[in-house]
């Protein structure tokens, strides 16, 4: 038995700033776990530009951000195993991990950080019928053929989903020679951020159809086409829209699925709207001493967010291995999503002396809207409102409420909507 | 020159090679695919039936009944995952307890062991998620589950190692009779001559039969949708749960795998293209529907695939297995549809006796392997034996496959092993690697170099499965 403080689970990087973070709030004895041979997560395939705006105010490719964070580990005493997979975790925070070197590992720790990253929809999520050839990749796996690898896995392609990766792929591909035929979207609006549609598709003039979806796929070896048809108000095609669109490649970009078997294991409750744990304001979950961060909580469009959340957890974590135990968990605020809300973080906030100065709260938007006003609503009364600009589901909502402000209210619980201004009802 | 050769590797093809195997024979086994299990033996119920549907009389009720005996001791022999956790078919009406009573006489008659009725209250005892109202169960002990891919390339691997040859990516395109003795096997890979023919060529046995100038039948496939559920779901249904069968089916089933998921189907369609598995939008409706009848509170958002099957339907409406009259050394093992797996060791227990009676003589082995190679499991060890078994070989401590936990030890035996994968498709039925709920998004760029390191070939050269399913078009920068 190998016994630690705190063990982070995934080295990405949600678990780079938190083992960071806990160890500058004073944690000496953290193990970080890693499956892959190097850390850094995801972003070692975002080999495009665009991260670290926030943090760093400057744009940095994936690589390169996580470079800043693998360096300033490699400065602290952080013990890291890579090549190594967590199996199980239990809600006695024991951990079963294995390599190939040290064969099964049980690891006893007093806290854990869930840091493991999603995984994407796939076309049986969708049940789009046809056959089921080659050529059919999810955004991410062809992401990593084409800049981990180094090779291509089609050349004349279809896009579903408008998510960013597939937007971001579908300008890699064109400046690869491939022929990218067109995106398509089930939704009204584009489930990427404005920047990746201007600068992926319409710098390229490659179409997006808006309410749009792929209704067959042709080809029994490799494929060899798909039908597209408009859908109608219940997303339902119109048949008479069918479309074939000859393609090889059907690249997926459907949403992406918190990966969260390891945290069902230790009884962790999930959130159904987010698909990640339900977490206090310092990202503790459910099971006390097992906090979560990044996209594992709930899916991020920017690494910076990951980042800052990831320090919540990491802090978060310290405190809890110092004094934490003794915290008061019972007298709990939960936050409710009302009107134009798809899903908050944290769902609840939990003991006054637990409350950090600055309260961070991460939402997104059922639909897009030019002006939305935001409302942190109680039972004692509005708390606090602030108008907001051009927002989409695609881009996460990030507001704070300064402590003095939930303690002054003193709420039984708190209500957050968002209304479209000009919209009356 | 061969004594026997087998058209088709399917379960019935195979399961004929495996019990030849134990006779001083030389065989070789024909196969269009590139690995054995690609047709009808991947795409069923993969339920070992009891035997209580079949009309009393026919070749399907008595191989039926007799082939279910074989599975546990097979399964054991062959280290195949099989599961006896019997049948249920459900009535809810008092025309479906007719129906009931109806089958539990046929099963008798069948020689069906161990039927029995269970009430409501019974029934909910054990599947609690089921439908309330149901009222009435043909409980069948004798029912149980298979992983059907796995145990058709068991049969291989296993008749492989007791010396039947395999030609794949070999579609026969005629059989000639060349003398009074010997028939000729034209394929795209050459001739292949031997004294008896075995026509076990699933939904093209037909085609087969009318190019060697055999018994001339027809086959119409019949297409059956599944669609099946993450695994965390696994506890919807513990036994096969069958709703009462109508005149054409045997209706839309609830069932748990082997391997702990659940999924819902079949269906049942004619159509005109024996090649066609498309899942199709009102196919897949139709099980949603059909399947909400047994299991109300189906888990719809979490489907990780779905996909069809082809029943190998004959016009006789009955099992064809026979020696032809007409062309000497041909035998016929046509219209194999449901249960036509259950049936498989009953069927080349028939076949043996054909082979005497048409004069080949058979003398046993005495150096029969009754074993395949031992496969490891990692997702099924406990951590000790995991342990141990990675100082031997430290691949057993990479997993590879993450929803399913394969490790890359269990990868590259899937390559190494007799009649080892070729393609990312027999790398997934060998070990369940892209089989989970990421179907592969995670893994297969792993499988794929593993795949390409251990054929000593290029990265493009791997396919998904047949010839033009190749999942790289190229390496970067060659299409500027
Ligand atoms: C393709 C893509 C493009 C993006 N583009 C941008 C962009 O342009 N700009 C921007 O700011 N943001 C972008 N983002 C968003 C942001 O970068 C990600 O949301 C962020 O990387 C998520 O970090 P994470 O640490 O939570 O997850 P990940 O980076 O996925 O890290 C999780 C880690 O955990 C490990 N792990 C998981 N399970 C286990 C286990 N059981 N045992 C051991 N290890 C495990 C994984 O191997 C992985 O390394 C993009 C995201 C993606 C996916
Ligand atoms: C929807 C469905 C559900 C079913 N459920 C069950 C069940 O629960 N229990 C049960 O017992 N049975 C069930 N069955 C029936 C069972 O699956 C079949 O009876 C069995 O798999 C038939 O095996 P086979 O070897 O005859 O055919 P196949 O598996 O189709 O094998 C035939 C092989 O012949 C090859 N071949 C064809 N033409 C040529 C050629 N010209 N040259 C070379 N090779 C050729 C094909 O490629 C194929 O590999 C079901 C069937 C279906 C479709």
């Amino acid at each position: 038995m190998i016994y630690k403080e705190l063990v982070v689970i995934g080295g990405g990087p949600a678990g780079l700033s938190a083992a960071i973070q806990a160890y500058e709030e004073g944690v000496q004895d953290i193990l970080l776990i890693e499956r892959d041979f190097e850390l850094g997560g995801i972003l070692k395939q975002c080999i495009h530009n665009g991260f670290g705006l926030h943090i760093f105010q400057e744009e940095l490719t994936g690589p390169e951000y996580a470079e800043r964070f693998i360096k300033e580990l490699k400065k602290m005493n952080i013990e890291v195993i890579l090549d190594t997979m967590v199996l199980e975790i239990t809600n006695e925070k024991k951990i079963i991990a294995v390599n190939k070197e040290l064969g099964i590992l049980n690891i006893q720790t007093q806290a854990i950080i869930l840091a493991m990253g999603c995984r994407e929809r796939t076309r049986g999520a969708l049940n789009i019928p046809g056959f089921r050839p080659a050529g059919i990749f999810t955004a991410g796996t062809a992401q990593r053929f084409v800049n981990i690898e180094g090779y291509m896995p089609g050349k004349d392609i279809v896009i579903l989903g408008s998510g960013d990766i597939g937007l971001i792929m579908a300008r890699r591909f064109t400046l690869e020679g491939a022929k990218v035929r067109c995106v398509v979207e089930l939704m009204p609006y584009s489930n990427g951020l404005t920047r990746n549609v201007v600068q992926c598709l319409e710098d390229y003039d490659i179409p997006l159809y808006l309410r749009h979806t792929v209704i067959e796929i042709h080809g029994k070896d490799r494929l060899e086409g798909v039908t597209v048809a408009e859908v109608d108000d219940n997303n339902l095609p119109i048949l008479a829209t069918a479309t074939y669109i000859p393609c090889d490649t059907l690249l997926l970009s459907v949403g992406l699925i918190p990966e969260n078997e390891l945290s069902k294991l230790a009884e962790v409750k999930l959130d159904d709207r987010t698909g990640g744990p339900i977490v206090n304001q310092r990202m503790e979950t459910s099971t006390q001493g097992i906090f979560a961060c990044g996209n594992v909580l709930h899916v991020h469009d920017l690494v910076d967010f990951v980042t800052q959340e990831a320090r919540l957890a990491g802090k978060g974590a310290a405190d809890y291995l110092s004094k934490g135990k003794v915290d008061n968990y019972a007298d709990a605020i939960p936050v409710r999503v009302l009107k134009g809300v798809r899903y908050i973080v944290p769902q609840y906030f939990q003991g006054k002396e637990m409350l950090n100065g600055r309260q961070e709260l991460f939402m997104r938007s059922v639909k897009p809207m030019d002006k939305a006003k935001l409302i942190i609503d109680s039972d004692k009364g509005v708390i606090k409102t602030k108008t907001l600009n051009y927002v989409k589901p695609s881009e996460m909502i990030n507001v704070a409420l300064q402590k003095e402000e939930l303690c002054q209210a003193n709420p039984n619980y708190l209500e957050i909507s968002l209304q479209e201004v000009g919209d009356r009802s | 020159m061969d004594d026997v050769i087998i058209i088709g590797g399917g379960v019935v093809g195979c399961m004929i090679a495996r019990e030849l195997s134990k006779y001083n024979l030389a065989i070789t086994l024909v196969e269009k695919n590139e690995d054995v299990a690609c047709g009808t033996s991947k795409a069923n119920s993969a339920v070992i039936h009891a035997g209580f549907d079949a009309k009393p009389g026919t070749l399907k009720a008595k191989l039926n009944v007799r082939g279910n005996t074989f599975f546990p001791a097979l399964c054991e022999e062959l280290d195949v995952p099989f599961k006896n956790n019997g049948s249920l078919v459900l009535a809810f009406d008092d025309e479906e307890i007719n129906t009931v009573g109806e089958l539990m006489e046929r099963g008798k008659t069948n020689g069906v062991p161990g039927l029995d009725y269970w009430d409501t209250d019974k029934i909910l005892e054990v599947e609690p998620y089921l439908k309330k109202t149901v009222r009435r169960a043909l409980y069948a002990p004798t029912a149980g589950i298979i992983c059907p891919y796995e145990f058709t390339i068991a049969l291989a691997e296993n008749s492989y190692q007791n010396g039947v040859k395999y030609l794949f990516e070999a579609p026969v395109t005629g059989v000639e009779k060349i003398t009074d003795e010997n028939l000729v096997v034209r394929t795209s890979k050459g001739d292949l001559q031997g004294k008896y023919v075995i026509n076990a060529a699933g939904l093209f046995a037909d085609e087969i039969s009318k190019l060697a100038g055999a018994e001339e039948y027809q086959i119409i496939p019949r297409k059956g949708e599944y669609l099946i559920f993450d695994k965390e779901y696994g506890y919807l249904a513990q036994m096969v749960l069958f709703p009462t069968p109508s005149k054409i089916s045997k209706g839309i089933l609830v069932c748990p795998t082997v391997d702990g998921n659940v999924f819902i189907g079949p269906n049942s369609n004619n159509i005109d293209d024996k090649t066609d598995v498309s899942v199709q939008r009102e196919g897949i409706e139709e099980i949603i529907s059909g399947g909400k009848k047994i299991v109300p509170d189906l888990p719809l958002k979490n489907i990780i695939t779905s996909f069809a099957g082809l029943r190998a339907s004959s016009t006789k409406g009955d099992f064809i297995i026979e020696a032809s009259q007409k062309v000497k050394g041909f035998i016929n093992v046509g219209g194999i549809e449901s249960p036509g797996f259950t049936s498989s060791p009953a069927i080349a227990e028939m076949i043996v006796e054909i082979l005497i009676n048409e004069g080949l003589k058979l003398e046993k082995k005495n150096n029969f392997i009754p074993h395949r190679p031992r496969k490891y499991r990692f997702r099924e060890m406990d951590n000790e034996a995991r342990e141990k078994l990675i100082k031997q070989n430290p691949d057993f401590g990479h997993v590879i496959c993450r929803c399913e936990t394969v490790t890359k030890g269990e990868i590259v035996d899937a390559i190494r092993r007799p009649l080892g994968a070729r393609s990312i498709d027999g790398i997934k039925r060998r070990t369940r690697a892209g089989m989970g709920r990421c179907q592969g998004g995670f893994c297969s760029p792993k499988v794929l170099a593993i795949l390409a390191e251990e054929l000593k070939v290029k990265p493009t050269v791997i396919r998904k499965a047949n010839g033009g399913s190749e999942v790289l078009l190229g390496k970067i920068k060659e299409y500027l």
